[in-house]
């Protein structure tokens, strides 16, 4: 009877309880090409947290598409800290899910973004269709791959930075709209994620370029030794800025807001940008930016907020039901 | 309103009671949850969502897919029951015992290996590339994918029903000088029937929903090669949770019919 | 019953010779479809995954990670099996022992688990259990957690795998008609009795063919797992699960690793199938010639 009891026990526990409910674990929650970040980042902060007399700290990853992420989130995945690709999915930990407040952006310094990257072209070795910048990736035959905008941070990143070149090259909205739709009708597979294009591209070689975060060029040059990939750095392009924040209500529950707000203020410590340069993100901190200066090349960059008046407007407008992005795949 | 055929053995109440019990919890009242949320759309709401140019593409592909390898397994089915039943050869045990290797191997592990084979550089894609057919993230990839998860299906409704056959009839046919292919129309084509169609049925039912194995492959193109579980997927991670129950309805109504007539079919083949 | 009797070969040695022709060019096309359709796939797994080294191979297999995501798929299977066993049985006496309106309906109903497709199977369950779902606010005020989280990993394969012992066992309890069971109960068996020593060894081999069957899918279910993991590496990831996440972490080889532990598991699986099989043929066989 007693064994009975101890295995029922027993299942019950390995059922109900997670390990997230004790205080010193922590769940961050982040998009698809900050694994390997996070990855150094998360055994560095435990290490300074131990140094700091605060005890044993396990942090726990999850990866995914940043709307993917967010959506968990908002259905229950129960998050401290989420680290994903674009203000405009942590606003919706706002609106649909009550689990931040509106402001949540103004509460770290940056706008809540330790650390920048922006859009680059990954082509193979020695550039065989002579890819210079944006105008180039519309010739006949040319094929890019980038995600799916509806479902990946990167890829409204990948879409904005288009659509800017396009708005400043030929003037209009119009414009840039033919120059976008004729971008999208050259791509032959819409990945849900980044890490997703990255791998058709590199692993399963598809298509003549791909357009991609900054770091994860970088990252998949480095990955792949350099033999049969290079990089190139169009005219112009967007600061993509991916956010972080503390889930409130999460954190509250959880008793691990310390911790947590800890976790992200280190990465704004000098050690914390140190390895977001070195994971190829442009730092904030301008001493280690120096350091970094010549990883990083230098390149015209508009932002979210200059050119489209933040995600609060370019979201419905690009990416909702209905929206620009609907229009280029209709008219297909 | 029961028809007890065997008033001695006990048991009835207890378990038609626990089957409905579990098959409640677990399966209809989280369905029930599906139908509960789609009535927050209007039924304007809903035909707007479902006959949308996007939905509409990714239900043909399914369809058209799901079908084209229910088709192909039709063939290759047939085939393999055939000779497993009908003939001894080397490695016929193998092949007997592999047929459900497609059941038994996840998913997600078949979809990884046939894009490995089947993308430009894999070990069959670099053949088909070169004589400018596309394989992976085309429906192609797709039909094959769904293919090799429903592979077993066909081949196993058809062996049982095949060995049942005896062999004396067809003979008996042939020596009154009937053709081969008048044996197979006459003799074959309407014993083999209600069980192919039922092996058919299943494959295509499994494929329409099939996602594991396909998502690696597919290429996921809106409009092109996205399919409707991946849509579902999409639609659910940009917080459209109307519209992901929307299409979820309207595949499991489609489930549901397909199975209904699987067992309707199952009952004609049994009381024959 | 069955007649698998071998009719003696026809007298003509003309009508042989076209006859051996057709049933060569059959087998050889059974051979080739065989090893297009099936052993491709298998040998590339096996072939991706060794292509860097047998250490390679095993150090991604012993990683700590993967053997949490095996220990989490183990678990789903260890309390899925059973359960569905329980219900098989329960379903299947109800449906073959006994006649009664809307039968083909409850039959449709335990099988539609099998036609729906996985992502439903994970959307249900956010609905039902997700912070916006319709009892997510009492869950969270209990802090109950389902989804993202080991309960809703359990609960997908459950759905997934509810049709599978009892689709086995149905058809098998049909055949076997419910003689066996009426004498025993006119010799003065219980209820209990009854069943234990007459209807369990005759339902045995069929109940181990159908606790292989839903072993496999459980231990390979991806789709609706997917939906309700969270994908917290270590944590609620499955072995599929596992084999995706390395797969995006441009780690092909140990992806293909462990998609070989998956393929070794899935052959076990096969060869107890086969086992059981044989053993369901052989006593139906016997039972033919009684």
């Amino acid at each position: 009877m007693s064994i009975r009891r101890f295995a029922f026990a027993a299942l019950a526990g390995a059922l109900f309880t997670t390990q997230a409910l004790a205080a010193d674990t922590l769940l961050n929650v982040s998009y698809d090409p900050t694994r390997e970040l996070y990855q150094e980042f998360n055994s560095a902060f435990a290490q300074h947290w131990k140094a700091q007399g605060k005890g044993d700290v396990t942090i726990q990853q999850s990866h995914g598409g940043s709307g993917k992420q967010a959506r968990s989130v908002i259905d229950g995945l129960r998050a401290d800290v989420v680290t994903l690709a674009l203000a405009g999915d942590i606003d919706e930990l706002h609106r649909l899910g009550k689990l931040i407040p509106a402001d949540w952006q103004s509460r770290l310094p940056d706008a809540s973004t330790p650390y920048t990257s922006t859009i680059v072209f990954l082509v193979r070795k020695g550039n065989p269709k002579g890819l210079k910048d944006w105008g180039d990736l519309v010739k006949p035959g040319v094929e890019v791959i980038t995600p799916n905008p509806k479902t990946s941070g990167g890829a409204r990143w990948n879409f904005l930075a288009a659509w800017a070149w396009a708005k400043k090259q030929y003037g209009s909205d119009e414009k840039a709209q033919e120059y976008v739709t004729q971008l999208y009708k050259q791509v032959p597979v819409l990945d849900t994620g980044a890490r997703g294009s990255t791998i058709t591209f590199v692993n399963n070689r598809i298509g003549d370029v791909l357009l991609a975060w900054e770091n994860e060029a970088f990252l998949a040059l480095k990955e792949e030794g350099g033999d049969a990939l290079e990089i190139v750095v169009p005219s112009l392009s967007i600061l993509a800025e991916p956010p972080v924040a503390v889930v409130d209500r999460n954190v509250e529950r959880k008793g691990t807001r310390e911790l947590a707000t800890a976790y992200l203020n280190h990465l704004y410590s000098e050690e914390g940008q140190r390895i977001a340069a070195k994971n190829f993100y442009r730092p904030r901190n301008a001493k280690v930016a120096a350091e970094f200066a010549e990883q990083f090349p230098q390149l015209e960059l508009v932002t979210i907020d200059g050119a489209f008046n933040g995600w609060k407007e370019a979201q419905p407008k690009f990416f909702s039901d209905g929206g620009v992005f609907d229009q280029i795949y209709q008219a297909h | 309103m029961l028809r007890r055929t065997s008033p001695v053995i006990p048991g009835f109440g207890l378990t038609l009671g626990y089957t409905l019990c579990y098959l409640s919890f677990l399966v209809l009242i989280p369905l029930a949850a599906l139908f509960v949320k789609t009535a927050e759309l209007t039924w304007e709401q809903f035909v707007a969502i479902t006959t949308s140019a996007r939905v509409l593409a990714a239900l043909k592909l399914s369809f058209a897919t799901a079908f084209g390898a229910a088709l192909l397994n039709g063939v290759i089915g047939t085939l393999l029951a055939w000779v497993l039943v009908r003939y001894r050869f080397p490695g016929r045990k193998l092949i007997d015992a592999l047929i459900d290797l497609p059941f038994a191997l996840p998913t997600a592990v078949a979809g990884i290996a046939l894009t490995a084979l089947y993308a430009p550089n894999g070990l069959i894609g670099q053949f088909a590339s070169a004589v400018g057919l596309k394989i992976a993230y085309s429906p192609l990839g797709i039909t094959l994918a769904l293919t090799f998860v429903t592979l077993p299906f066909v081949v196993r409704t058809l062996q049982p029903v095949l060995a049942d056959i005896p062999r004396e009839v067809e003979e008996a046919a042939s020596c009154l000088g009937a053709k081969p292919l008048q044996v197979f129309r006459h003799v074959l084509v309407p014993a083999l029937l209600p069980a192919w169609l039922t092996g058919f049925a299943l494959a295509f039912a499994r494929g329409v929903g099939e996602y594991g194995s396909v998502i690696f492959i597919a290429g996921n193109m809106p409009g092109k090669t996205e399919i409707l579980p991946l849509l579902i997927m999409v639609k659910l991670d940009q917080y459209d949770y109307a519209g992901a129950t929307a299409i979820g309805v309207l595949m499991l109504v489609v489930a549901f019919i397909l199975l209904l007539l699987i067992n309707l079919l199952q009952r004609y083949i049994r009381t024959r | 019953m069955s007649s698998l009797s071998v009719a003696a070969p026809l007298p003509t040695v003309a009508r042989q010779a076209p006859k051996q022709w057709g049933r060569l060019t059959l087998i050889g096309a059974a051979w080739s479809v065989f090893a297009f359709f099936l052993l491709l796939p298998l040998v590339i797994v096996l072939t991706e995954a060794l292509q860097a080294g047998v250490g390679t191979f095993f150090s991604a297999i012993f990683e700590p990670d993967a053997l949490a995501a095996l220990r989490l798929t183990l678990l789903a299977v260890a309390i899925s099996v059973p359960l569905n066993v329980l219900f098989g049985v329960a379903a299947a006496w109800c449906v073959s022992k006994y006649e009664f309106r809307g039968k083909s309906i409850l039959v449709t109903l335990i099988d539609l688990p099998f036609s729906v497709s996985p992502v439903i199977a994970g959307l249900v369950y956010v609905l039902l259990f997700g912070a916006q779902g319709l009892f997510g606010e009492w869950l969270l005020e209990h802090d109950i957690q389902i989804i993202f989280a080991v309960p809703g990993i359990v609960l997908a394969t459950l759905f997934v795998t509810v049709p599978f012992v009892a689709r086995e066992l149905i058809p098998l309890m049909q055949e076997q008609g419910t003689q066996e069971e009426e004498a025993a109960r006119l010799l003065g068996a219980s209820g209990w009795q009854m069943f234990w020593h007459v209807t369990v060894p005759n339902i045995r081999w069929g109940l181990i063919y159908g606790v292989v069957l839903c072993t496999a899918r459980a231990m390979g279910e991806f789709g609706a797992v997917s939906v309700v993991s969270g994908h917290i590496r270590g944590l609620t990831n499955t072995l599929p699960l596992h084999v995706e996440i390395l797969y995006n972490e441009y780690n092909h080889v140990a992806a293909f690793s462990v998609a070989s532990l998956l393929l070794a598991l899935a052959l076990v699986i096969l060869l107890l199938k086969q086992w059981s099989e044989s053993r369901i043929n052989r006593l139906r066989h016997s039972g033919a010639e009684e």
